[in-house]
């Protein structure tokens, strides 16, 4: 786990659709952020003929677990259509595993709860297995080797979305594996993160309780699990969340007035264990949405810039800079989000 | 009947420094020193080894050393052995002894090793940056019903403290009135709270100090009216103490003063018994109903602890008492101290600290709900460090008792059930209990409470963490040394070397 990384997020606020050119040049642009050990991508609003179903990417370690998968698979969901992720077997990547994605329906109502749960078992109980994503019309793709390595590798020249997470990592305290690249996901949240999550044994130990499960031997997973947990089951709003992962200090809380006072000190009393400590900055997207946040005492970098309908997220300005001449360039406060919202009737379009 | 006792301590004087002045007669209650009209006599026979004559001998005239003298070494029949059963066939009763096990017994603390951020993960120099130690005591909802700003979900009491270090049960009666008083002092200027023990608060201190005090509520219900309960700001049921699991109390009719008869609301110079069980809780379901009659009592607006003694099935209990309805759940190590325990209960019953915590904390979080209570770690906490490892270990904050009276003069000589002891604090002799200047050991204790919070944060800032609910069974910090694979897996934490 442990790491210091490029992370990249652009996305069209209207909704409109683009190829993966802007998030790979950023990636390069900041080359030195990674060195080679994993890079990945999500790309939302790209499975449009299957918008409906839930797409499960899933590494597999060996051939003999795939039939392991398959039958876990049929046996719990309706599965619509199945096939290998396709990939180039020219591009030279270390030790790849399968991936195969299906695109599936859940046999029971509640069906998030019922694909997280789903996922966790796949996780869990299945040796060599790994979800790496799980959403309907979207899909993460990642591996061991440099950002344009597995962008080729995956070709993901081919695919299209609204909104791109990107990612170089640089791991300092883990073997680079191939379900340890980011971007990490549960459902359509995906994650990507650059730092080192030092409360990680506490809020790891608080998800358990909810029914997550860490696996994939990284910190970075249980940001991908808090915000499944207190935005889409909680249903908190990002400014909210913000204040959880990374809350005011207790003098400030002190000088705030009576009303806000007490807002504030039962938010963090209640959700202590999902203060995220530690230097980090992570940029989040879901359907509809994408956002960026530091830790509170702002120890990872974060730039926000915008042009036209484009939101971009980065580590660095110069990434922006290099994809694009943007019409305003901003550092946000640590701990404050930096929040994109597909527009009007974009958000219909893109998952309905 | 002759004793066949050897003495325990030596006390030797230079003799060239001493002037014969005469503090070591007043200071020593033992009786070791005594004037003869023309020299100062010394029965060292006597001696328990406190060293009050030691430090406040003006010419530091005297050394007190164990006694060199000593049965054929024999590592089975050791001299402890020896002296205990000589003791009993002179007596025929059962040994009593004061403070916690001073047992070999393995101290997981001390097989324990901390984190520290290098590269990766900037460490965070608490002298410039904000390092956050407030604690909430109490039940925490799953989740929170929020619209705008408003807080829709109902919010249980809870108790904040400003440092996760509180002061542990010690009855007025057990301790005096001034040690008593010096314990509210120092937490109420530090922003923590105390426990009563089971002795009540006597009512002079319940305006000026009822908002730092957890009145306890244990089975002789010593002081317990709804005053009492009301002008608390938490309540502690007390079922078990890590010294004595499983055993009562007992206060002797002479130390019963017409205070401390007032305060606990039984005649003057009656002996003061606690049942072993309270008589009233003989199963679980017993136990919900004396909780729930304490919120009733107190509307509601008290969070409830129980505490219990660190015992072989602790987890399932814990787990009992949460479902039964307290905040927050105390346990208390078999190092925990007492003022009288027969020995062979201290030495011989319950579980370290360090292990129950760990067990506790994973069952509470094995059946999801470890947020509707604290845990409280109690018995046998030395220092900052251990502090710190009890919170990684699970605890949300600890109860100091024996460190506390420690830093008040105590120097751990076990005789706290004699009530003479020579520092003014287990005792109801006024004359000794005077040694004691509330002023002067409320401010060593707020000394101590301020340098190991200052540790704390210190520990905290190495490993990149700056606000103490980040360490909150915070296991990853944590790496055992020389321990098994059976005692690691307990403890829930992995072995040096080891990576994330």
């Amino acid at each position: 786990m442990r790491e210091a990384c490029g992370i990249f997020g652009v996305m069209d606020r209207g909704g409109r659709r683009f190829g993966c050119e802007m998030v790979v040049n950023a990636l390069k642009n900041m080359y030195v952020r990674g060195n080679g050990l994993g890079a990945g991508y999500a790309v939302y609003g790209l499975y449009k003929d299957y918008r409906e179903y839930y797409c499960l990417h899933v590494l597999m370690e060996n051939s003999d677990v795939k039939s392991v998968v398959d039958d876990f698979v049929n046996r719990n969901f309706d599965v619509v259509h199945d096939e290998e992720i396709p990939v180039n077997d020219e591009v030279k990547v270390v030790n790849p595993p399968i991936f195969w994605r299906y695109f599936v329906s859940p046999r029971y109502d509640l069906k998030d709860d019922y694909v997280v749960e789903k996922v966790m078992e796949i996780n869990t109980k299945i040796d060599g297995a790994y979800v790496i994503s799980s959403g309907k019309n979207m899909g993460v793709f990642k591996g061991t080797g440099f950002p344009w390595d597995i962008a080729e590798y995956f070709m993901i020249d081919e695919y299209k979305g609204y909104i791109w997470l990107g990612h170089s990592r640089f791991p300092t305290n883990t073997p680079g594996w191939w379900g340890g690249a980011h971007p990490f996901c549960i459902l359509d949240w995906s994650v990507v993160h650059n730092g080192e999550i030092s409360s990680y044994g506490t809020n790891k130990r608080y998800l358990e309780m909810f029914g997550y499960h860490c696996t994939l031997m990284t910190d970075t997973e249980v940001m991908a699990y808090i915000f499944d947990l207190l935005m889409r089951r909680h249903g908190l709003p990002i400014e909210t969340v913000a204040k959880i992962l990374a809350p005011p200090m207790w003098d400030q809380i002190d000088r705030m007035d009576e009303k806000m006072k007490r807002f504030y000190t039962v938010l963090r009393m209640t959700y202590a264990p999902l203060l995220v400590n530690g230097p980090w900055t992570v940029i989040v997207a879901h359907h509809g949405e994408m956002f960026g946040l530091t830790d509170r005492i702002r120890l990872r970098p974060l730039t926000a810039g915008e042009k036209g309908d484009l939101l971009f997220l980065s580590s660095e300005e110069s990434a922006i800079r290099s994809v694009c001449n943007p019409d305003r360039v901003w550092t946000p406060h640590g701990g404050e989000p930096v929040v994109g919202r597909l527009k009007g009737r974009a958000l219909k379009r893109v998952v309905k | 009947m002759k004793s066949h006792l050897l003495p325990e301590f030596f006390v030797e004087r230079i003799e060239d420094r001493c002037d014969r002045c005469g503090v070591c007669v007043k200071q020593c209650p033992w009786g070791v020193f005594s004037w003869n009209g023309t020299e100062i006599m010394i029965d060292y026979t006597k001696c328990v080894g406190c060293q009050r004559c030691v430090i406040y001998c003006p010419n530091k005239a005297l050394i007190v050393k164990p006694y060199e003298g000593s049965y054929r070494p024999n590592a089975y029949w050791t001299k402890e052995i020896i002296s205990d059963i000589k003791k009993q066939a002179e007596q025929g009763g059962v040994i009593l002894t004061g403070t916690g096990s001073d047992k070999p017994y393995r101290i997981y603390f001390d097989h324990i090793l901390l984190n520290a951020s290098q590269v990766t993960n900037p460490s965070i120099d608490p002298l410039r940056e904000p390092m956050e130690l407030r604690t909430f005591i109490g039940r925490k909802p799953d989740r929170l019903e929020i619209e705008d700003l408003d807080i829709r979900t109902e919010i249980s009491p809870n108790l904040v403290i400003e440092t996760p270090i509180m002061f542990a049960g010690m009855s007025y009666g057990a301790i005096s009135y001034n040690a008593f008083l010096s314990l509210a002092m120092a937490a109420k200027e530090f922003g923590t709270k105390f426990c009563t023990g089971e002795g009540g608060l006597p009512r002079d201190m319940r305006e000026e100090y009822g908002e730092v005090a957890i009145v306890q509520c244990a089975s002789g219900r010593f002081g317990v009216d709804p005053e009492y309960l009301n002008c608390a700001c938490a309540i502690e049921i007390k079922i078990g103490q890590g010294a004595k699991p499983g055993i009562g109390g007992h206060l002797p009719g002479e130390k019963v003063s017409a205070k401390i008869s007032e305060t606990r609301m039984i005649p003057e110079g009656t002996d003061a018994l606690s049942p072993a069980p309270h008589h009233d809780i003989y199963s679980i379901e017993d136990l919900a109903m004396l909780i729930y009659a304490l919120k009733e009592a107190t509307n509601y607006e008290k969070p409830v602890f129980v505490k219990i003694a660190a015992v072989h099935n602790v987890a399932s209990i814990a787990s009992g008492i949460v479902r039964a309805g307290a905040d927050a759940i105390v346990i208390d190590g078999f190092r925990g101290g007492t003022g009288a325990s027969p020995k062979v209960m201290r030495d011989h019953v319950g579980i370290p600290i360090e292990m129950a915590i760990a067990v506790v904390d994973q069952r509470l979080r094995e059946e999801g709900i470890r947020q509707k209570c604290s845990i409280i770690a109690s018995g046998g906490i030395r220092c900052s460090a251990d502090v710190v490892k009890a919170i990684a270990l699970g605890a949300d904050a600890v109860y100091i008792g024996t460190a506390a009276l420690i830093a008040m003069g105590c120097t751990m000589c076990q005789k706290c059930y004699t009530g003479k002891c020579a520092w003014g604090i287990c005792t109801q002799d006024e004359k000794l209990a005077k040694r004691l200047n509330p002023k002067v050991a409320s401010k060593r204790l707020v000394n101590l409470l301020r340098g190991w919070s200052l540790e704390i944060k210190d520990m905290l800032g190495g490993m990149g963490i700056n606000a103490i609910e980040s360490l909150r069974g915070n296991r990853e910090h944590l790496r055992g040394v020389g321990l098994e694979s059976w005692e690691l897996e307990i403890l829930g934490i992995k072995g040096v070397g080891e990576g994330f």
